[in-house]
């Protein structure tokens, strides 16, 4: 059998989930012993096309070759029988076992008796052969971050994968740890693995890969090029193309003074590593700042940080006149807040209560709702009554438990809770996220008309074309830091591209 | 009383420690292997009652200690195969499915025990042993299984294969998943496997620990069992312990009750009587006061993912 | 999953809609279910016929149609009972048996609506009947006055119910401990408590395991005492313990659906996260709902010390489980539980002549059971659908094994 140029093929794919269409006919090849890094924004299909690959999903067609064979994987074993294994973003180790424990877990043998000295020792001579050293013996929430990847990368290893994929391996990583990553991946390509290298950094995917795939919107715009001859703005302008959706009719900004000001917010995020990095940025009364970004480069932090459900390491941030971030001042100035949050579910509504008790969760200790020790139906049936006809719920009643609500309704009773108040600044985060394009006009269209009413508006966003038509200002966020700010009018998209990939243009 | 008097007493008390927290380690540790899975069955009290009334039953019917004893198992693997079903493939929550099969299983072990209470028992082959002098062979050969079973247990758990299987479907069944283990049916395994030795301990106690049958003759040992795997922080070596530290407090009152006994026989005393049979419920909430510091202390705590039903994974893009 | 054999999948999605009525019919079904088996358990039980035996135990709760019209001409011709029939008789036990239920419920009611297994509500009970009889028979003066008697009896079984419901649902808010293992040690000391006081202990008369009888204005008044004025209630024990019980239910109600605490407890009980953004204290709401939940369980205790007229070993165990169930099948409203338990009051009565004993606890377990797994069967919709050859495995629809 001659040896096949390439690690695997991958023709045709095709993958759907309800409502989106995630793969649309793409096709990806590897050569043995390349790094290939596939590139592209949130959504565009990288992380489904690669767990097709590794036995997660079953794609509705395509083929799959490895070397010349035609496979078909019906499970993770399948593809790590064949030498394929991949490395998620979040790790899949058992915190509280040992790194031995977590390498022989799922394999056939040893049998019964788990002879863990043994399996200590082959890790050992493992790590030493790919200079990966790791302490078998450890437990995995003992290692640093950057360890545990190593363990995972040392697991498919054992399992004898030839070929891995990393799914934005350095997103957890300080500077120092993806360089070792680097290096290891590099000797590992010189033994004759193959690396796929998913990620939506430029800069890095230019250092580490020999060839470039990037695909957008399930499709792919770029098979295979080669790194050494691309330039950042190419690949950029192929990661994020040229479309435009509508643009929504909207005055021009009158913006007042000065509403938010941030002032070099520093805050780590949930595992202790910096997510903002001195953060400085101003909205202003009656205008959108749309903070742009890949997901996963601190807005998380940021809103949290603004509402008050995370802690800042450094920095200020003023609301008007009033600090904020300590406790007093959130009861206080709760009212002028409002917080349209990523997660629906989990933070933002009671499922078991109905619309009108939704609507006044935030109020229903004050009067008109509060009355001695009960609360005044009538006036929360009117409210309720009110807000579903300004804000266009669609409901048959207000009586009606809120989980029934589809999500656009639901994001809608959210957003009448919060914003029916008029506060003064508002924070939304990926507010259209899942939702249809009925519901996402809606929700545009009630943005705008806070924004005409003299709110400051802050909206985190992953949708570039959404930022560009409701924003009036866009801010990019990379790694923690505001690397540039334009006005949303003429931004050039490509530029604004440039900069959530991690490269500073020149103003 | 005589210092050789006092030292029978002392073995009569240790031994029926044993023979008393036996039943309580079975249940125990057949409870620590289900929520190691990551499933918490609330069950145990009826799954024992039911296995105490049906060992119960075939015995008397059949005379075979042993057909009793299978029978105790069978059946308490029935409920939970129940519970089972209601919380992993259903999807229910466990505490209220557990309730229900102590409510079933107490309810079904009245009725059906009705015709067996008060009947003759189990007649004990009695051996003279040096020390213990009378002692039933029956009870000797039940402690002695459980002194095997539970650091059997314990090397299966920490020490094979199938044991890291366990663990890991309870600590991050997503992790197990990736691997190729079968999370849902690895929980229907050791779910099952906790009610076949809750049935056995029931059935332990109504053929051979203290034989005969009554309504409610476990009288809580299964609820104290819950409590006890949270103690042992979910480890079979230190439930064997727990249990037959329990049996311990189970016997005292009776053991006490000799009025040869200088100032403490509770013959003498009621009142001490009645504190003493309050002392094994009070101890478990004074354990587990004691147990939620340490587990703090020692990053000791339940398995991950005990009471969180297993859907496979988020679809990333 | 997989139909083997054939070429078609069993495809179990979470329903989106989910109306109301739902619940209402799962616990019907669970009911109807539960006699089903019911009816299979007795006849291994060695019982008559299942359907027979399901006529005397509603005949001996509720009465028969022509019981109760003989009971309403009687009535209304200010007669006595016509012999040979039960006029209101089975309806008045019923109502007695009812009383507790309706108390035990409603604590379980309160206490779950937060999520909070309060399983203790026995124990809490017992508390409450010890309380209540403390203040009867040594407190008082066996002349008081028959409402201040009682009223303080009510008292002293709240007081004790809240207290002994606030520990589990102390250690639960500062120390996290699980209230389920708490509550239900808990109530095995109560149970000793009691023994201990009545049995061996101070309260015990003679030889007796009991207080012996209370004074007569430390007990309920029965409609029998009105017999002259009213000739159909000769006999009837009916007492105002009902009352007691439903003024509870509507006062809960009223809580729950309508003032600020029982919003905030039913925030909590929904999402602790958004309870928490909005504000609402998690530690203080777990103390004051158990404790709440623990002054119901007492009160149910009073209620059976007031009927029984002393405090003996002999205080019925199992009310507080009993709440589960009519919680549960109340669907956790107050209101409903009314009429729960007055049918769960009705199967107790109805049983206690019927052989073997026991039916109406494996009645109840069985019906938990049914309805707990109806109550998911509605909340997912089962599809027959063909198995194609290509199939996702992705999660969007839970695949199950």
């Amino acid at each position: 059998m001659t040896e096949s140029p390439y690690a695997f093929e991958m023709r045709g794919i095709v993958k759907r989930f309800p409502g989106v269409l995630a793969n649309d006919r793409v096709d990806f090849t590897c050569r043995v012993g390349e790094v290939h890094a596939l590139l592209g924004e949130n959504g565009a299909g990288k992380s489904t096309l690669m767990n097709v690959l590794a036995g997660l999903y079953r794609p509705e067609a395509g083929e799959i070759f490895v070397g010349d064979q035609r496979v078909s994987f019906r499970s993770p074993q399948d593809a790590i029988a064949h030498g394929i294994g991949m490395i998620h973003q979040h790790f899949m180790l058992v915190t509280s076992h040992s790194v031995a424990e977590n390498m022989v877990l799922g394999l056939d043998r040893p049998r019964f008796f788990l002879d863990l000295p043994r399996v200590e020792e082959q890790v050992t001579a493992l790590g030493a052969q790919y200079s990966l050293s790791v302490n078998p013996r450890a437990r995995i929430w003992e290692l640093s971050v950057g360890e545990q990847q190593r363990v995972e990368v040392l697991k498919m290893l054992f399992r004898g994968a030839k070929v891995l994929i990393m799914d934005e391996p350095t997103a957890v990583l300080t500077p120092q740890e993806v360089e070792a990553l680097f290096h290891t991946l590099r000797d590992m390509t010189k033994r004759g693995h193959t690396i796929v290298f998913i990620s939506h950094k430029l800069d890095e995917v230019l250092a580490i890969a020999d060839r470039v795939t990037v695909l957008r919107r399930g499709k792919v715009t770029a098979a295979g090029v080669p790194a050494k001859g691309a330039t950042k703005a190419q690949l950029a302008k192929l990661m994020v193309g040229r479309d435009i959706l509508f643009l929504l009719e909207k005055k021009k900004a009158q913006p007042g003074e000065a509403v938010l000001t941030v002032e070099r917010l520093c805050a780590d995020n949930d595992r202790g590593l910096p997510a903002l990095r001195e953060v400085s940025l101003q909205v202003r009364a009656g205008e959108i700042l749309g903070i742009a970004g890949v997901a996963g480069n601190g807005q998380r932090e940021l809103a949290e940080v603004l509402t008050g459900l995370h802690r800042a390491t450094r920095g200020s941030m003023m609301l008007g006149n009033v600090t904020l971030g300590s406790h007093a001042n959130w009861l206080e100035i709760g009212q002028q807040l409002a917080h349209i949050p990523e997660d629906r579910a989990a933070v933002g509504s009671v499922p078991g209560l109905s619309v009108a008790e939704n609507l006044i969760l935030k109020r229903f200790n004050r009067p008109p709702f509060a009355v001695g020790w009960s609360i005044n139906a009538a006036a929360v049936r009117q409210n309720a009554l009110r807000l579903v006809e300004d804000y266009k719920i669609a409901t048959p009643t207000v009586e009606m438990p809120v989980r029934m609500l589809s999500g656009g309704n639901l994001q809608k009773v959210i957003l009448a809770r919060e914003t029916s108040e008029h506060p003064k600044l508002m924070v939304a985060v990926h507010p259209t996220r899942g939702l249809d394009v009925g519901a996402i006009e809606a929700i545009h269209r009630l943005l705008i008309e806070h924004r005409d009413r003299g709110a400051a508006i802050l909206l985190i966003s992953e949708e570039l074309d959404e930022l560009i038509s409701l924003a009036d200002r866009i801010a990019v966020i990379y790694e923690g830091r505001i690397v540039g700010e334009m006005p949303a009018e003429g931004a050039d998209i490509h530029a604004i591209g440039l900069m959530m990939a991690g490269t500073k243009v020149e103003a | 009383m005589t210092a050789s008097a006092l030292f029978d007493l002392a073995i009569t008390i240790l031994f029926g420690a044993l023979v008393s927290g036996t039943p309580l380690l079975f249940a125990t540790v057949g409870e620590i292997f289900s929520e190691r899975a990551g499933v918490m069955n609330l069950g145990i009290e009826g799954m024992m009652l039911v296995g105490a009334m049906s060992g119960f039953a075939v015995w008397f019917n059949t005379g075979s200690l042993v057909l009793g004893l299978i029978m105790g198992m069978a059946l308490g693997g029935l409920f939970a195969l129940l519970h089972a079903f209601i919380t992993i493939t259903l999807r229910a929550d466990q505490v209220v499915s557990g309730l229900a099969v102590t409510f079933l299983g107490s309810g079904l072990s009245s009725i059906l025990g009705q015709p067996y209470v008060g009947q003759r028992t189990p007649e004990p082959i009695t051996l003279t042993l040096p020390i213990l002098e009378r002692a039933a062979v029956e009870q000797l050969v039940l402690v002695a299984v459980g002194l095997v079973f539970a650091p059997l247990a314990w090397y299966y758990v920490n020490r094979t294969r199938p044991g890291l299987n366990l663990r890991s479907v309870g600590e991050y069944p997503s992790a197990a998943d990736s691997l190729g283990i079968n999370v849902n049916r690895t929980r229907y395994l050791y779910v099952i496997f906790g009610g076949v030795m809750s049935g056995f301990g029931g059935a332990a106690m109504s053929l051979v620990t203290d034989p005969g049958w009554v309504d409610g003759k476990t009288s809580g040992l299964g609820w104290i069992a819950v409590g006890l795997v949270i103690f042992a922080s979910w480890d079979p070596l230190r439930g064997m312990w727990v249990s037959y530290f329990f049996g311990l407090l189970r016997r005292l009152p009776l053991d006490l009750q000799n009025p040869a006994l200088p100032l403490i026989s509770t013959a003498h005393n009621p009142t001490l009587g009645r504190l003493m049979d309050m002392l094994p419920y009070l101890a478990t909430i004074l354990i587990l006061i004691i147990g939620s510091r340490e587990a703090l202390r020692q990053r000791l705590g339940a398995p991950a993912a005990l009471g969180t039903p297993y859907v496979r994974g988020e679809r990333g893009v | 999953m997989n139909l083997p054999g054939t070429a078609y999948r069993l495809r179990i999605e979470t329903r989106s809609d989910n109306p109301g009525w739902m619940g209402l019919v799962s616990s019907v079904l669970g009911v109807v279910l539960a006699l089903i088996v019911g009816g299979f358990v007795l006849r291994a039980a060695g019982a008559n016929d299942p359907i027979v035996t399901y006529r005397e135990i509603f005949k001996e709760g509720f009465g028969t149609p022509a019981d109760w019209q003989a009971g309403v001409s009687a009535l209304l011709t200010s007669s006595d009972c016509p012999k040979g029939q039960l006029c209101f008789g089975p309806l008045s036990d019923t109502l007695v048996k009812a009383s507790p239920i309706l108390l035990t419920g409603l604590a379980c009611i309160v206490a779950f609506r937060m999520k909070l297994w309060n399983i203790g509500a026995d124990g809490q009970m017992f508390l409450g009947a010890w309380a209540a009889t403390g203040v009867a028979v040594f407190l008082l003066p066996k002349t008081t006055d028959r409402a201040v008697m009682l009223g303080a009896m009510a008292l002293a079984g709240i007081l004790a119910g809240l207290a002994y419901g606030a520990i589990p649902g102390f250690l639960k808010a500062r120390l996290n401990i699980n209230e389920i293992i708490t509550t239900l040690m808990l109530n095995y000391v109560a149970y000793k408590w009691v023994e201990f006081f009545v049995v061996v202990g101070p309260w015990s008369i003679g030889d007796f395991e009991s207080t012996g009888r209370f004074p007569t204005p430390a007990t309920w008044p029965r409609l029998t005492e009105y017999a002259r004025q009213i000739p159909i209630t000769a006999g009837l024990t009916a007492h105002p313990g009902i009352l007691l019980g439903i003024g509870a239910a509507v006062l809960l109600a009223w809580i729950l659906y309508r003032s600020r605490w029982g919003y905030e407890i039913r925030v909590i009980g929904n999402n602790p996260n958004a309870a928490r953004y909005a504000g609402i204290s998690l530690g203080r709401n777990i103390l004051l709902v158990m404790a709440l939940s623990g002054a119901l369980a007492g009160l149910a205790g009073m209620n059976e010390v007031a009927a029984l007229r002393e405090l003996n070993g002999r205080l019925q165990r199992g009310y507080g489980f009993t709440g589960v169930i009519v919680a549960w099948l109340a669907k956790l409203n107050p209101l409903a539980a009314i009429f729960v338990a007055f049918l769960f009051g009705g199967l107790l009565v109805g049983t206690k002549l019927i052989q073997p004993q026991g039916i109406a606890s494996m009645l109840q377990g069985v019906i938990l059971f049914v309805v707990v797994g109806t109550e998911l069967l509605f909340r997912y919709r089962v599809r027959l659908e063909k198995a194609e050859p290509v199939v996702a495995v992705a999660a969007e629809t839970g695949d199950v094994p």
